[in-house]
């Protein structure tokens, strides 16, 4: 799905380690005057939809099943943490390991197809999941894993402690977002960008595609699984939650709002929506009433995100000209037709 | 050692029940895969506010009901037809604009439109059930030697198998249906032959959304009229239709009450699976067949 | 772009902690009793409990004088979906960040286990109306929690005794999959073999649940006498709806309602409800304590008030006169000062709340009334029999909270 293109202009080095730095320092103050459990919620969430974001944005396949792969790696990491008593560090790797393979099936077998069958195949995976993890006995069903205990990081760091769990969590996140960030600005990276744009050309090149589909799809989907890790040991608890398909749809909304395609398009997207959630968790419904509202409007108007929209006019005279958005549907059109040529069905 | 498969041969009156029942969720799964495999049939759209369409037309019935006094039967006209303009008024003011883009814009905005839909109704009545009473004239049970079978149960059947068949007969067999399955192919070359093609395709969404809300009417007596109606179901709905084929009416019609009988033979032998049974063989027929069972390629 | 970028971020940080600010604030302060009401404010469970029981918090402040020890007594509610993480998410916040000092009702057995757990780590106090599961006072114990009004072994002990002592000894439970469905299957399937009969099988339901018929047909096969409904709220008012079209009863078989509350038996009509006994704690029309009290509830609410509701109220009072006799708010102290003081009101005589949290007091056994003996809206029950707490609370395994010995 030739969804977005926006090729952007790099901007100074020195101004983005500045504002990196700044960034960070801000991060760093955060929890002695936010609410500590509500930033780490943000920050896994974060995380969650920055790793959705490499498949959606960077190769182009939109997978409406993620939830499987951040809500089952939550599951695996409490019952290590609690049942088989291993440290937080191991937890959050069996967590990580077990969300690989299950991006490793998956996406074996979901990757043959494109589009819409692509992300019913997701679903119906992320499903199937979500119904094993109702059934089974380990993961306690409706009333899920509680209790989970946070214990020490190698042994002698006390994650009990708000704020060294905060930091923690910190860490955990700048760790995966650089994962991302090296991916996309690799080797392996354009050859991602070449495959969403075109990928007969990709293919003709000699690039074996498949692999590198399915590669990203691991990597997104283990990134996933430890945003959901870490979210277990912050909050104890790994529940239905964050299997279930509505968390597959959150994160979609997540990175439309903060811009697909761009690197902090997600952070901020997920920031927006878990400060929204919290503020407005006790008048009832109006989250799912105003989540729809901004779907509907993001679709509408406004399908490059607050950073892709807000960027062009940042960026002032630095940046290359986009092209206007009736040039990149007409460009769809001439793909669908070369896909026609090349024989691929839809 | 079988144990967990309750291999042990259950009684026959038990399968036979269950299948039953499993014919009644068909039922259902049938009507609603069916209007949405109109509406992408003709669209391109997969119309995720389907569930939520189904939603409002439970609830009308009721408000019918509860503030005009105006009961079942009168309500299986009246609620598809206000919940069927309502689609209209959704296809010209949202999905016209994105017509053009890859069609999975239009799942995200029809997602985004069953969020509000079911949060506005979340929000006035919670999320449990509201009564609707069975109609005087269906109520009491049949003695069919193996089960009772409640008679409005039996009336879903045969309703949902003659709305299945009557549409499936429209679009297959009459001029107005040949129009629609031309329109589908080449918009085009149909328009140029005089024919209004952005108003079918406009009273076509309003027809699968008609759809939806009949199923949701019948559906009221049974399922509770609860705003969470919608998001229980659509998923199923969506395998079903991937499985049929995602624009073939007779698909749809098909692997719906296939696939509730399906669901109740698992609940017989091993009731554990039947909620991840139609998921599975969802992802057996896109592997294997991706234009799905009774589907062309597009 | 990424300078656009951070900005945007750095934005929605300010606006977060913009939210937070006033959060935060209340924290400072520590010159209030903070009581928190978390239950079920728009599901299955809404009825028994919901605004019902910020009105019986209400009430109880009311009645006390607004303030205790000079310190201002505030009430916070909020609504846990019958979520587990939702509800466990809210108790943390409430405690660590918002200044609560006691979470009171919480129906739901997996919420109040997950409150509990939060309570327990933080040892603040938490007083449980709404939920039922006995493990609250048995395995899952804690020092700092009173479960208040009743529990499955009740429930188990008082309908399912009455019944298999009656005749109905073969059962089939259909059970609400969590863990009140579970405790309670499993406290009454003790009952039933300790008197002699057979659990012959049982069917595990989602909760919240719409369609039993699947349920209802397999508890149909299995032949046994008593269809027994370890469920509550609308699960339970949805079984015998259809259990009534899928002629259950025609076909000789009886149901059990093991949970049922007024508010449910209100909801089915006396007609359906015909017949069915329940256990409960507390009925509006027993006594002239407890018709004053409910109809000072009634003019609010304009319904009849639940065990829960009256439950909840009796609790509060409870808690503030400990904190008045001892003159801290400090979780285990006020506890153990509640454990110490006897329990009179217009709900409870004499009762005794033990070790481990359970309130020890007098049950009754119900049963609905016919549509000719009834001669008002919420005239719905008559008293069968009252079993003294000893005996409705006996568990059959002994105690099994780690924190008492013996």
């Amino acid at each position: 799905m030739t969804v977005l293109s926006l090729d952007r202009a790099k901007p100074a080095p020195i101004a983005v380690w500045l504002w990196a730095a700044g960034l960070i320092a801000l991060a760093l103050a955060a929890p002695h005057f936010l609410y500590p459990v509500f930033v780490m919620k943000a920050l896994c969430m974060a995380l969650f939809a920055c790793a959705f974001n490499l498949l959606l944005g960077y190769v182009g396949l939109l997978s409406f099943g993620h939830a499987a792969f951040f809500g089952g790696a939550s599951y695996i990491t409490a019952h290590a943490a609690k049942v088989w008593g291993l440290p937080p560090e191991l937890a959050i790797i069996a967590g990580v390991a077990a969300a690989a393979a299950l991006g490793l099936v998956f996406g074996y077998l979901a990757i043959r197809r494109q589009g819409i069958y692509f992300a019913m195949i997701t679903l119906a995976f992320a499903q199937m999941v979500f119904f094993f993890c109702l059934q089974a006995k380990f993961t306690g069903g409706e009333d899920g894993i509680q209790a989970v205990p946070r214990g020490h990081l190698f042994g002698f760091i006390d994650l009990n402690q708000p704020l060294v769990m905060y930091y923690f969590v910190l860490v955990v996140f700048l760790f995966g977002f650089g994962v991302i960030v090296r991916a996309i600005n690799s080797p392996f990276g354009q050859v991602l960008k070449a495959i969403r744009e075109n990928e007969p050309r990709a293919i003709s090149l000699g690039y074996r595609t498949e692999q590198y589909k399915l590669l990203a799809f691991i990597l997104s989907a283990a990134l996933a699984g430890l945003a959901g890790s870490t979210k277990a040991l912050v909050f104890q608890f790994a529940s239905l939650t964050d299997v279930n398909w509505t968390m597959s749809g959150e994160v979609v909304l997540m990175t439309l709002i903060g811009g697909i395609g761009t690197i902090l398009g997600p952070v901020v997207g997920a920031f927006l929506l878990t400060t929204m959630e919290n503020y407005l968790a006790q008048t009832g419904s109006w989250v799912t009433i105003i989540e729809g509202i901004i779907f509907v409007i993001c679709v509408l108007t406004f399908r490059e995100g607050i950073v892709g929209v807000v960027a062009p006019y940042a960026m002032g005279r630095r940046a290359h000209a986009e092209p206007p958005p009736e040039a990149v549907e007409v460009e769809e059109a001439e793909v669908d037709k070369l896909r026609d040529v090349a024989g691929e069905s839809d | 050692m079988f144990d967990w498969l309750h291999i042990a041969v259950p009684p026959a009156p038990l399968f036979f029940a269950q299948l039953l029942v499993g014919l009644i969720n068909g039922a259902f799964y049938a009507m609603l895969s069916l209007g949405l495999a109109v509406i992408f049939g003709l669209l391109n759209i997969i119309n995720f506010t389907h569930g939520a369409q189904y939603m409002l037309g439970a609830f009308c019935a009721w408000f019918l009901l509860n503030w005009l006094g105006i009961g079942y039967w009168p309500a299986l006209i009246i609620a598809p037809l206000i919940v069927g303009v309502l689609g209209i008024v959704i296809e010209r003011l949202l999905l016209r604009r994105i017509a053009r883009l890859d069609h999975l814009y239009g799942l995200l905005l029809t997602f985004g439109l069953a969020l509000i839909i079911e949060g506005i109704f979340r929000q006035q009545y919670g999320s449990s059930g509201q009564p609707y009473t069975i109609p005087s004239e269906l109520t009491g049970a049949r003695n069919l030697g193996f089960m009772f079978l409640p008679n409005y149960r039996a009336w879903v059947i045969v309703a949902s198998l003659a709305i299945c068949l009557a549409t499936w007969f429209v679009i297959e067999r009459t001029r107005l249906g040949a129009y629609l399955r031309a329109a589908t192919e080449n918009p085009v070359l149909v328009r140029a032959f005089g024919i209004d093609v952005p108003r079918m395709v406009t009273l076509t969404y309003g027809g699968g959304v008609a759809l939806a809300a009949l199923a949701g009417v019948m559906a009221a007596p049974i399922y509770q009229v609860s705003p969470l109606m919608g998001s229980n179901i659509i998923i199923v709905v969506f395998a079903v239709v991937v499985i049929g084929g995602m624009g073939s009416i007779l698909g749809a019609i098909v692997s719906g009450f296939a696939l509730g009988l399906v669901e109740g033979l698992t609940k017989v032998f091993y009731p554990e699976a039947s909620s991840t049974v139609i998921f599975v063989i969802m992802a057996l027929v896109l592997l294997v067949k991706p234009a799905g069972l009774f589907g062309r390629a597009a | 772009m990424r300078r656009a970028a951070l900005a945007g971020f750095a934005a929605a940080l300010m606006m977060s902690a913009a939210a937070q600010m006033d959060i935060a604030q209340a924290q400072i302060s520590g010159d209030t009793v903070k009581i928190g009401v978390l239950n079920d404010m728009s599901g299955l469970y809404a009825d028994l409990g919901g605004q019902g029981s910020v009105e019986a918090a209400r009430m109880a402040v009311a009645d006390f004088g607004g303030n205790v020890n000079g310190k201002k007594v505030e009430i916070v509610s909020a609504d846990h979906q019958n979520k587990p993480d939702v509800g466990g998410a809210i108790a943390r916040q409430w405690y660590d960040n918002d200044g609560v000092d006691v979470i009171v009702d919480v129906p739901t057995s997996s919420v109040a286990l997950a409150v509990q757990d939060v309570a327990r780590e933080r040892k603040k106090v938490f007083l449980i109306s709404g939920a039922a599961s006995s493990d609250l006072t048995g395995k899952a114990c804690s020092p700092t929690s009173v479960h208040w009004t009743y529990d499955t072994v009740a429930l188990a002990n008082g309908t399912g005794g009455a019944v298999v002592k009656a005749g109905g000894d073969t059962w089939f439970f259909i059970t609400a999959d969590y863990a009140f469905g579970h405790a309670l299957e499993r406290d009454t399937t003790a009952v039933v073999e300790a008197n002699g009969g057979k659990v012959l099988g049982s069917v595990k339901v989602p909760l919240n649940t719409a369609d039993f018929s699947s349920y209802l047909l397999q508890a149909q096969a299995s032949k046994a006498k008593i269809i027994g409904l370890a469920n509550a709220g609308g699960d339970t008012i949805n079984s015998i709806k259809q259990a009534a079209e899928f002629g259950l009863v025609e076909g000789g078989q009886k149901l059990a309602g093991l949970l049922v509350f007024i508010t449910d038996v209100h909801s089915l009509g006396l007609k359906t409800a015909n017949g069915l006994q329940l256990t409960e704690a507390f009925y509006w029309d027993q006594n002239d304590e407890t018709r004053a009290w409910s109809k000072k509830f009634s003019e609010k609410m304009k319904k009849e008030p639940t065990m829960v509701q009256a439950g909840v109220y009796g609790a509060i009072t409870h808690y503030l006169n400990a904190i008045k006799a001892t003159g801290t708010d400090d979780g285990a102290a006020v506890v153990q000062k509640m454990k110490e003081t006897p329990v009179n009101d217009f709900m409870t005589k004499n009762g005794k709340i033990l070790d481990n949290g359970r309130l020890i007091r007098d049950m009754y056994l119900f049963e609905v009334k016919k549509p000719s003996e009834s001669k008002g809206e919420w005239d719905l029950y008559k008293q069968i029999s009252t079993i003294p707490g000893e005996q409705a609370f006996k568990r059959p395994g002994g105690n099994e909270c780690p924190y008492v010995k013996g």
